[in-house]
Parts: structure tokens; C-alpha cells; sequence
């Protein structure tokens, strides 16, 4: 009990270093990624390749100017941020980032808790996570803040309700609203993705509007907004803003890898010869792998298409995205029906 | 340890409910709701009823309140754009009020605490809950839902009409 304990706190401890190390590189790959799509070199002074650049900006931002408005709302200014970097750090704790490791005769597994409900509360972070931005921009008391924020809330309402139904349809064909269970049932090569190609893509651009990434980055558009709901933020404030983003990208790329692409599964997982230690092993290097990869898809999209305007952005959420996925919905059940 | 835990909890979502009454700004009346709305979710939590505690954050944190910040937000209201009332409508508020708090009073104090019942092993699961809504309660269900979908014709046409 007390071993089980430690290992708990230890998990839980390694997958918060491990996200804000991803999310700290991720900032890194971003502009190598740039640079790469534009034929041009990038970071490359600050160590070797660059690789200290990510230092160097957490140093930058620790050392600029604190300003906070006079005619802020000066607790609400703080909370903001805070919240941001809250709700982006609290969804890994239902992700499975492996199967079970043996030690001793005991199992232990490798997830922060395996609760029977967590897709739901993965929705129910990924609902509020909208109240950092929001708070933040109506703090600041600064029309473009405060059109950031209006333009974020609206958008994460519309493309939530895409994300849920697409969602539901996962739901329905396995039968359980458990993470880990969704992930043990696409075993091997089994993955929801060849049953779900439509749900996954209509999944995969709501994310992309729920991390407000590229070409959905509406409410921080900065040829219309100066810079959207953190015109007014500086120093580490706008520092926590940033990398919330990058820190939510990488679990929407776990939740998908979860979800669709079969977790810590990967062909041919069972024909190794290897023990189950090594395999679990193993399956947490494929499930990271995953979340590169889609990290990686993430900014190609980002360097590729060009942004949405607007009305645009509404269209295609309620009129496109949101019928798709209930027909989604509805053939997943007449196919479920028929081939029983 | 749970009783203390409850004490907490009744104490956050108490003192929030009456924050969000009494604070000027519309803005910070919202935010003391959510965290009222947090802290009933935990209370369904402490009951063993997770799924009504996440639809609880789902459904009202996550998109009824934050339609409600939008609108204003959008409206820009803030402490200074709030009308004043006349007096005879402070003192109407408050008598209807104070009566409708005495009626409360009234029928709890007549009332005998129910027995608790046995534990039962996934008493709030959705497993559970899904098999009673649709053998037990399934005509209400579909009440709600065929509510739900006028109050959504309702408001498309209200919108459609110039």
C-alpha cells in the first residue's frame, strides 16, 4: 500500500515534468518547423541546434517588466493566466501513458487514476479551460482583449458540441466511458481510426479549435486584435498564456493518440517474444511517438493553411461540422444494429 | 474525515451563493456562481454520483455559464451601468423574499430525516443510472427531451423574425 502510494505520487510527479518539458521543446519545434516549411534555418544560436533557446526564453520572461494596467481588474489580471496553466495541466491525469508494470508480483498502472467517467472529464476540463482566456481579456480592460475573449468563449461553445457528438460515436461502439478501457479494446493494429475515420477528422479540427491553434487562432488574431484576449499581458503572465497553448496541444495530441490511434498499442505488440514489462515499455515509447507525431501535424497545419475569418469559422462549425457528426452518429448505430 | 470534508465544501458553496448575490459587478457575480456550481459538483462527488458531478461541470460551469459571462461581456455591463431601484421595490423584493425563506423554514421543520439506504456497489455509475432512465423514468426522459426541443424551435423562430 505505502510503495503503491509512492509509485502514484512519482507517476503523477514524472507525467508533469515530462508535459511542461514536451510543451517547453514544443515552442522550439514550433520555429524549427517554421523555418523548416519556409526553407530557412531557424533558432540556432543558443546551444547546440538551438536546443537551449527554450531557456533562454523562460529567462527572457522571468527578467521583462511586470506591468499590470491601472484600469485592470487587478486579481481577476492574475487569475487568468493562472487558470489557464490549471485547467491545460489537469486532463493528464486520466490519460493511459502504458499497460501495467509487474514489479514484484504487484501491478501497477501506469495512468494517474482510471476513473469509470473520463472522457466526460476530459470535456468537463476542456469546457473550462475557456475561463482563463476569458477572465484574462475581460480583466484587461482593453476592447481587443476584451473582443479576444468574446471570440474565444464563442468558439469553444461552438466546436465543443462537434467534439462531443464525434466522441459519442467512439462511446457507443465500445461501450465504456473509460480511457483505459477504450485503449485495451483497440489492441495491436485494432485502432478506432479504421472505424472512425470521419469522427476522427471532425475530433481532430475541433481540437484544433479548442487549443485555438492555427487556422483557428481567432481569438488572438494579430493583424485585427494587436494580440487578442493578452494585449495587456507581459513578462511571465504572457509567458503562462503561451505556453498553455503548447501544453494543451500536447494533451489533445494524447487524447487523440488514445483515442483513435490505439494509446500505448502498436502492431504486432503480442509476436515480440518479450516480456510484459518490455512491452508496456515499449507501448509508452509508441504512445509518445503518437503524441510527437501529432504535435508535429499540429504545426504542419499551422505553417500550411491560412486563417479563417470569422464568419467562416462559425459556418463551418454549425452548419458542416455539427450535422456531419450526428450522421456520424446515426450510421455508427444502424451499422452497430446490423452487423450484431 | 468526509463529515469535515462536507463542512468545507457547504461553507465554499454557501459563502459564494451569497457573494454572487451581493457583489456589484455582474462580472464577479458570475465567477461566485461557478465556484458555487464547483463546489455542488464536489458535494455530488462526496455522494458518489461522479456522473452528475461532471455533467454538473460540463453542462452548467462549462456552457451555461459561460454563455452567461458572454452575454455580458458582450453587453459590457459593469457596476456603474446598473440602474438604481426605487425603494418601494426594495422593500417588495425583500417581503417576498423573506417569504418565500419562511416557507422554506416551515417545511423543514416539520420533516423527519429518511433512512439511509445500504450502500449498493455502483450506486452512481452510469451503467446504473442509464438502465433506470430508460426502464423506470423513460416516459419523463422523453418529456424533457421533446421540452428541450421546443424551447429550441421556439428560440430559432424568435430569431428568424424580424
Amino acid at each position: 500500500m505505502e510503495f503503491a502510494l509512492i509509485f502514484k505520487i512519482l507517476l503523477i510527479t514524472i507525467v508533469f515534468v515530462i508535459t511542461l518539458v514536451v510543451a517547453m521543446y514544443s515552442t522550439l519545434a514550433e520555429r524549427k518547423v517554421a523555418a523548416f516549411l519556409q526553407d530557412r534555418i531557424g533558432p540556432n544560436r543558443a546551444g547546440p541546434f538551438g536546443l537551449l533557446q527554450p531557456l533562454a526564453d523562460g529567462v527572457k520572461f522571468f527578467f521583462k517588466e511586470e506591468i499590470i494596467p491601472t484600469h485592470s481588474n487587478k486579481w481577476l489580471f492574475i487569475l487568468g493566466p493562472c487558470l489557464a496553466m490549471l485547467t491545460a495541466g489537469m486532463t493528464s491525469a486520466v490519460l493511459p501513458w502504458g499497460d501495467v508494470i509487474n514489479i514484484d508480483g504487484v501491478d501497477y498502472m501506469l495512468q494517474g487514476t482510471d476513473i469509470n467517467i473520463g472522457i466526460l472529464y476530459i470535456f468537463g476540463v476542456t469546457s473550462i479551460g475557456v475561463y482563463g482566456i476569458m477572465i484574462g481579456g475581460w480583466a484587461s480592460n482593453n476592447k481587443f482583449s476584451l473582443l479576444g475573449a468574446i471570440r474565444a468563449s464563442s468558439q469553444m461553445i461552438s466546436y465543443e458540441l462537434a467534439m462531443g457528438l464525434s466522441m459519442i460515436a467512439i462511446v457507443m461502439m465500445s461501450g465504456t466511458l473509460s480511457v483505459r478501457e477504450i485503449v485495451e479494446q483497440q489492441d495491436g493494429f485494432n485502432w478506432n481510426i479504421w472505424y472512425q475515420p470521419v469522427g476522427f477528422i471532425i475530433f481532430l479540427i475541433c481540437s484544433l479549435a479548442e487549443t485555438n491553434r492555427a487556422p483557428f487562432d481567432l481569438p488572438e488574431c494579430e493583424t485585427e486584435l494587436v494580440g487578442g484576449y493578452h494585449t495587456e499581458y507581459s513578462s511571465m503572465k504572457l509567458g503562462f498564456y503561451l505556453f498553455s497553448e503548447y501544453i494543451n496541444m500536447f494533451i489533445s495530441c494524447g487524447v487523440i493518440a488514445a483515442v483513435y490511434f490505439g494509446g500505448y498499442n502498436f502492431p504486432f505488440m503480442h509476436d515480440l517474444g518479450l516480456s510484459d514489462n518490455a512491452v508496456a515499455i515499449l507501448g509508452v515509447v509508441a504512445f509518445f511517438a503518437k503524441i510527437i507525431f501529432g504535435i508535429f501535424f499540429f504545426m504542419w497545419i499551422r505553417w500550411t493553411l491560412p486563417r479563417f475569418r470569422y464568419d467562416q469559422l462559425m459556418k463551418l462549425g454549425w452548419q458542416y461540422l455539427i450535422p456531419l457528426a450526428i450522421l456520424n452518429v446515426l450510421i455508427t448505430g444502424a451499422v452497430m444494429i446490423f452487423t450484431k | 474525515m468526509l463529515a469535515y470534508v462536507f463542512y468545507i465544501l457547504s461553507a465554499i458553496s454557501i459563502g459564494s451563493a451569497l457573494m454572487m448575490v451581493f457583489s456589484k459587478n455582474p462580472v464577479h457575480s458570475v465567477l461566485y456562481l461557478i465556484a458555487t456550481f464547483f463546489s455542488i459538483a464536489a458535494h455530488f462527488i462526496i455522494l458518489n454520483a461522479d456522473f452528475l458531478a461532471i455533467v454538473q461541470i460540463i453542462v452548467y460551469t462549462g456552457a451555461i455559464m459561460v454563455l452567461f459571462l458572454y452575454v455580458i461581456m458582450l453587453l459590457n455591463l459593469n457596476s456603474e451601468s446598473e440602474v438604481s431601484k426605487s425603494t418601494i421595490v426594495k422593500v417588495a423584493a425583500a417581503l417576498s423574499a423573506g417569504l418565500l425563506f419562511l416557507v422554506m423554514v416551515a417545511s423543514f421543520k416539520e420533516s423527519v430525516a429518511l433512512p439511509v439506504s445500504e450502500v449498493v456497489p455502483g450506486l452512481g455509475s452510469v451503467k446504473n443510472l442509464g438502465k433506470v432512465l430508460f426502464s423506470e423514468y423513460l416516459l419523463p426522459f422523453e418529456a424533457t427531451s421533446v421540452l428541450f426541443l421546443s424551447a429550441m424551435a421556439g428560440s430559432v423562430l424568435l430569431a428568424k423574425k424580424k
